[in-house]
């Protein structure tokens, strides 16, 4: 047994949380997030040359890590420092199923995503999905030249800066059948494809995708991209998790300074036992964030059941930790708590919205439920 | 024990939902439905057609033009107009100030602000919290310090809510540095117009600007618009705080948000089928609505020791907690029930009088936004924790 970071690893969590302290200063996200990307070029190809967006991927894949843990760690750091970047969604997503699936030239994509040079979006959800990953309604059918998709994707994140889409879309069987589900290479400049795009609470963009008629090429074989959807989602909850774990950290830091500075009735609020005791509950539930992170990032790579009920009793825990942590950090400040200048709104709102994606704490207690307990 | 309205409370309560049928706008209620905010005009036009049918100032006595109507009558009103989506009345002059004024006010206060109270001629906004004074309110510092038939005020107010629209605030200010800090406290009126005074807009978390800093720079304000006694303001404050707990559980606002939130679980899908129809989901709705019942009960209980004279004392206090727990709660819920649209930041869908389509299913667009901005309801009136201190005093005796 041992909880201790390798060397490398801890090189990495050093090297990136001293250039994400220097480089995202409360000021600079604001100005990123009136930006057109939702994110900053510059520190995008920061943490490219840093090897961050390598660190997401395997050597085999042209990374050199992509295990759990460093998953874990990357996202760990972006979330404490409240990032906006959507590595999620360029890497994680896009790049895991380019990985996953892609043929030869296709997987020279990586090489540009590792770079900083592309930016990717994964069009899965669909306006009446909510979190069931094989509710496909979005159809393609095979045509002389390629495939021709239409229909209509939900809160795409980071589509509005993306230069290529990886769209799901049915190719055979019912809007509910996990088999039948085909994924597509799309340029968001190709013919058919429209975007509505707006920003997302807790910073980034996003947009409804709307297809029509768009004609794309396939990415791995048709019909059966369920479980590589599966897990690539995996993954993408544990780097989500994890950033929920940074987001908590600082929150809890904020507001364990906030109690020794602030003062009512002639002494620091933390002199009072009802916020002290009340501190020491989200310390303790930051712990147990902690734990299931590790539990996941230890058991990403196992067989899909064991996989997923890791993604689960994780996703569901941090879901309500999250909430009791959002939800005390603002009681705990007052008034200053509510406001939009002060650090810890951005983070509340970040931490907030993770429980709207990849599945709520409700989604994750059915799916435990019935991998683990039914 | 009878759990039923008697025939005429139920007759006074066909006759405030015929009342609203006829006179509440169509405009305001899909305003409020939609949880788009409410411009200065269209508070006011509701303001005056409670006004002309003299139902505006509803826990007035009658000699101020008041309803005279007692608490269980109060709370039908109210409750009838949470029900009916009609837009809240504006508490800062009607249930604030105007108390005040009538138990300590002058004659001449009293005659020349109640009118104008009713008839819409000033917006008044409280002029309370401080940056250092918050929970403790007795460490206020704005000070107005003598000058002839003048005080000069100097200092700061902030969490001024909806000061952007008023032309009034009350104020506590600082007279005294003698004694207790409580005692050296006064309550004064003073015009927003008068040289010296800044508003500035704090944005909240939500996005909206509801509160602001108001700022005082040897403002000049004539000495007849000082509330009874110097340095008896705290008093009065008291007094004002323990009166502003009429309708303190917001029973009508959590009905109309349980009712909201079994809607779009019924129109939101997962997996199929109606939220509404997952099994856990259902729990906890089910669970805040078991709460709701008792919490209603409790409230009736309270109201009814009231309407008999009695004055309530720590019960508030757990209103005030269960209230706002129950509300924060049914928020939550609606926020998780909008799934993936809760995402959005649909800041311009809710702005007033927007037509801003909004990206998903209408009912998620302001789930966040609310449940956000209503994190609030814990934290002003007296914060959950003080309103536990309260409790506690009441009964430990130590
Ligand atoms: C949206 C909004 C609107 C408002 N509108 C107005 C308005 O119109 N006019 C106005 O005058 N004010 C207004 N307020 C101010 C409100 O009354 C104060 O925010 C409130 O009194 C709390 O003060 P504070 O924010 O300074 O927090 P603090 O008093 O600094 O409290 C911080 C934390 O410490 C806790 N705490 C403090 N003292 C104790 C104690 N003794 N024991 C245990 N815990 C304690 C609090 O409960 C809280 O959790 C508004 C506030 C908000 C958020």
């Amino acid at each position: 047994m041992n909880f201790d970071l390798t060397d490398e690893r801890q090189m990495l969590q050093d090297g990136l949380r001293r250039y994400l302290n220097d480089a995202y200063s409360a000021n600079a996200r604001a100005a990123i997030e009136d930006a057109e990307t939702g994110f900053s070029a510059e520190i995008w190809n920061g943490l490219a040359e840093m090897g961050v967006i390598g660190a997401l991927f395997r050597e085999e894949d042209g990374g050199f890590a992509g295990e759990g843990f460093d998953l874990a760690l990357v996202f760990e750091e972006l979330g404490r420092i409240g990032a906006v970047d959507p590595l999620i969604d360029t890497a994680v997503l896009g790049g895991g199923l380019i990985a996953e699936l892609g043929s030869g030239a296709q997987k020279e994509m990586i090489e540009a995503v590792i770079s900083g040079a592309a930016h990717l979006a994964f069009a899965h959800g669909e306006p009446t999905s909510r979190f069931d990953l094989s509710r496909v309604e979005t159809a393609a059918k095979k045509t002389a030249n390629g495939y021709m998709i239409n229909g209509r994707k939900a809160v795409v994140v980071n589509a509005p800066s993306a230069e290529t889409l990886i769209v799901s879309a049915r190719t055979s069987g019912k809007a509910s059948d996990a088999d039948g589900i085909s994924l597509f290479i799309v340029p968001t400049n190709a013919d058919g494809v429209t975007l509505r795009s707006y920003s997302v609470v807790g910073g980034g963009l996003a947009a409804e995708v709307i297809l029509n008629d768009v004609t794309a090429d396939l990415l791995g074989n048709e019909g059966t991209a369920h479980d590589a959807i599966s897990q690539v989602t995996a993954r993408a909850t544990l780097a989500i998790c994890a950033e929920a774990l940074g987001l908590m950290e600082s929150i809890k830091m904020l507001t364990n300074e906030y109690l020794k500075t602030r003062k009512q009735f002639g002494v620091p609020i933390g002199k009072f036992q009802a916020l002290q005791h009340r501190l020491a509950d989200v310390l303790i539930e930051i712990e147990q964030a902690r734990s299931a992170v590790i539990n996941l990032a230890g058991h990403i790579d196992a067989t899909p059941e064991v996989r997923d009920l890791h993604v689960s009793a994780t996703k569901n825990l941090i879901g309500d930790a999250a909430r009791l942590v959002v939800e005390e950090g603002i009681q705990m400040h007052g008034g200053i708590g509510m406001t939009m200048e002060y650090e810890l709104g951005h983070l509340a709102k970040r931490l907030t919205m993770i429980d709207h994606r990849f599945g709520d704490t409700t989604f994750h207690l059915e799916r435990f439920i019935e991998l683990a307990v039914g | 024990m009878d759990l039923n309205y008697t025939d005429a409370e139920i007759a006074f309560r066909d006759e405030v939902r015929a009342f609203l049928k006829a006179n509440l706008p169509e405009r305001l209620v899909d305003r409020s439905k939609h949880g788009q905010s409410l411009t200065k005009a269209d508070f006011e036009e509701w303001h005056a057609i409670l006004n002309a049918q003299g139902w505006l100032a509803s826990n007035w006595p009658k000699e101020f033009g008041g309803t005279a109507w007692n608490a269980i009558e109060r709370h039908i009103f109210e409750d009838e107009m949470t029900k009916a989506n009609a837009p809240r009345v504006v508490p800062f002059g009607l249930s604030m100030l105007a108390p005040v004024l009538q138990n300590f006010g002058s004659k001449e206060q009293q005659d020349y602000y109640l009118p104008r109270i009713l008839n819409g001629d000033d917006w008044w906004c409280q002029g309370y919290s401080e940056p250092g004074a918050g929970s403790d309110l007795a460490a206020v510092r704005t000070s107005a310090v003598r000058d002839g038939d003048h005080y000069i005020v100097n200092g700061q107010k902030t969490w001024t809510t909806l000061g952007q629209y008023a032309n009034k605030i009350f104020c506590l200010v600082r007279t005294s540095k003698e004694g207790k800090p409580q005692q050296g406290i006064s309550f004064l009126l003073i015009d927003m117009d008068t040289p010296g005074i800044e508003v500035r807009p704090i944005i909240l978390i939500d996005g909206t600007p509801e509160v602001n800093e108001v700022f005082f720079d040897n403002v000049r304000v004539p000495i007849e618009n000082l509330v009874g006694e110097e340095n008896k303001g705290w008093t009065y404050a008291k007094f004002l705080l323990t009166h502003e707990r009429t309708n303190i559980a917001g029973v009508g606002f959590a009905n109309a948000g349980l009712e909201n939130l079994k809607r779009i679980a019924r129109l939101e899908q997962s997996g199929g089928q109606p939220l509404i129809k997952n099994p856990h989901f259902a729990a906890r709705i089910a669970r805040v609505e078991i709460e709701l019942m008792a919490m209603s009960t409790t409230n009736l209980r309270v109201v009814s020791q009231a309407a008999a004279g009695q004055a309530p004392g720590a019960e508030s206090s757990m209103l005030k907690i269960k209230g706002t727990v129950i509300r924060q709660e049914i928020n939550a819920l609606t926020r998780s029930a909008a799934g993936t649209y809760a995402m959005p930041f649909a800041s311009e869908a809710l702005e007033e009088g927007s037509n801003a389509e909004p990206v998903g299913p209408a009912y998620a667009a302001p789930a966040t936004a609310q449940y956000l901005n209503n994190r609030k309801l814990s934290i002003f009136g007296g914060s959950n924790e003080i309103q536990r201190t309260i409790i506690t005093k009441a009964i430990l005796e130590l």
